[in-house]
């Protein structure tokens, strides 16, 4: 960064490169927290530090932690025999939010665009062939978007299981809970339509 | 196209109907989005707020749209207002062939079709083809049909209707790879080997439409692709059009293969 910059100019920028702020914002942020040195800017500024240094990614699952492997690949009280495939971190934390499965994740890192060059290679498919040949597994969970990329990606995956062996299920797609008929998109009621279940 | 003052500024505006070619992301709220329109041909703009919960389905590839466009400028790239009038996709997410299909339709149209070049007819046939995509057993002839439609609206048309060595329209097997034209099975006998393989569905004639024939045009059609359409590109064929033909061609039994060479022997 230029030296023309003080470190509060310098310090608003980095912080409006953050994702949802600008430099108003920015320059919000920054006043907040040089009016609480001592209470945040250096407890927050010794965080990062520590953070950048501690967490990385888990080497068997993806996921992001400060113990590799992470605390859900480490945990007795999951259930091994199945994996919930995810694109992002991001996506395994909302599932985690709902304390509604057990099991063990895969993060991806992505999925697969051929608009923006992103192939099997870039992701982490191998890795995930690899923990499928284990033979406590037994049921494989595609967690991936209702979307173009990430149901070819779903397909791709899919393709390259041994689906004798094991048992490839996805997330339903169709009306969200709390959702009117009314207010929903047409993509949507017709997927909704398509997977309808017995009552 | 038409002018508007507003507010003391002229802004050049249209409406159209155009279908989804490709998104890309484009800072932290907006997309540059390609769309083939149905009078202006391809064209390029930007959306704002496309990465949005509401935006997001509606820039999934295929969606049909009603095209809103304006810029200062008519050379700019403009801004798009799009509202979704039919999903494609949807009814493909389930089948990986339809759904490779569909992606390499897209692919094709972003990556050759040149900028704001009216092709009206390849707008409908695309969404003709579309509505095709939706039935089980006629979907992948229509594709290859879409394929030949489309090389020539890129100015390379294959002449599969008589024979160039000028025996007529009986007994077509065969594409020259240097002409494109059809060729008959006695006049290409001495260069079979480097004649391509036409499947009798393509001849005016007609002929069954089976998994071996539609990989034959597959290849057929990708020949062209890759030595007349794409021969200049830097990126070559979409690799999602690769993707598809290897897919398809996985999908033939070995025991259909063995009837279709024992059919050619008789």
């Amino acid at each position: 960064m230029s030296n023309r910059y003080g470190p509060l100019e310098q310090m608003i920028k980095m912080l409006s490169s953050l994702p949802g702020l600008g430099q108003r914002s920015a320059r919000r942020i920054a006043l907040h927290l040089l009016s609480k040195r001592s209470s945040l800017m250096v407890p927050l500024a010794n965080m990062l530090l520590q953070a950048a240094h501690d967490i990385t990614e888990c080497e068997i699952c993806g996921n992001l932690d400060a113990h590799n492997p992470c605390n859900i690949c480490q945990s007795a009280k999951r259930d091994t025999s199945s994996i919930c495939v995810v694109a992002q971190v991001s996506d395994l934390w909302a599932i985690e939010r709902t304390q509604s499965f057990r099991g063990t994740y895969h993060v991806l890192g992505g999925l697969l665009s051929a608009l923006d060059g992103i192939g099997p290679q870039d992701l982490r498919i191998e890795g995930l062939l690899r923990r499928a040949e284990d033979e406590n597994l037994q049921e494989i969970i595609l967690a991936l978007s209702a979307t173009v990329d990430g149901q070819s990606t779903a397909h791709y995956i899919s393709d390259h299981l041994d689906q004798n062996r094991l048992k490839v299920t996805r997330l339903a797609h169709g009306v969200p809970v709390g959702g009117e008929l009314d207010y929903l998109d047409d993509g949507t009621i017709t997927t909704a339509l398509k997977s309808r279940s017995v009552n | 196209m038409f002018r508007q003052n507003d507010h003391n500024h002229t802004m050049e505006q249209w409406q159209d109907q155009g279908i989804i070619l490709s998104s890309r992301k484009h800072g932290e709220s907006g997309a540059i989005v390609s769309l083939l329109t149905r009078t202006r041909g391809r064209y390029v703009g930007y959306v704002r707020g496309a990465q949005g919960t509401k935006m997001r389905g509606v820039l999934e590839i295929g969606n049909s749209v009603d095209v809103a466009w304006q810029s200062r400028v008519a050379e700019n790239m403009g801004t798009y207002a799009l509202e979704l009038s039919a999903n494609a996709g949807v009814h493909l997410l389930h089948d990986p062939l339809r759904l490779s299909a569909l992606q390499a339709v897209c692919a094709l149209c972003d990556a050759a079709m040149p900028e704001r070049e009216a092709h009206e007819g390849l707008f409908d046939g695309t969404l003709a083809l579309f509505e095709a995509m939706k039935n089980e057993d006629i979907w992948a002839a229509a594709y290859v049909m879409w394929e030949i439609a489309f090389l020539r609206e890129l100015g390379f048309s294959l002449d599969l209707s008589k024979c160039a060595a000028g025996s007529g329209d009986d007994d077509l097997i065969y594409v020259s790879p240097k002409t494109g034209r059809a060729v008959s099975r006695s006049a290409g006998a001495p260069y079979k080997e480097k004649l391509l393989s036409l499947p009798a569905f393509l001849t005016p004639r007609g002929g069954d439409i089976d998994d071996i024939a539609i990989d034959q045009a597959l290849q057929l059609t990708g020949f062209f692709f890759e030595h007349w359409a794409f021969t200049h590109h830097s990126r070559g064929i979409p690799d999602v059009r690769l993707r598809f033909a290897e897919r398809f061609a996985k999908t033939i039994k070995p025991a259909d293969i063995a009837d279709s060479k024992d059919l050619k022997r008789a």
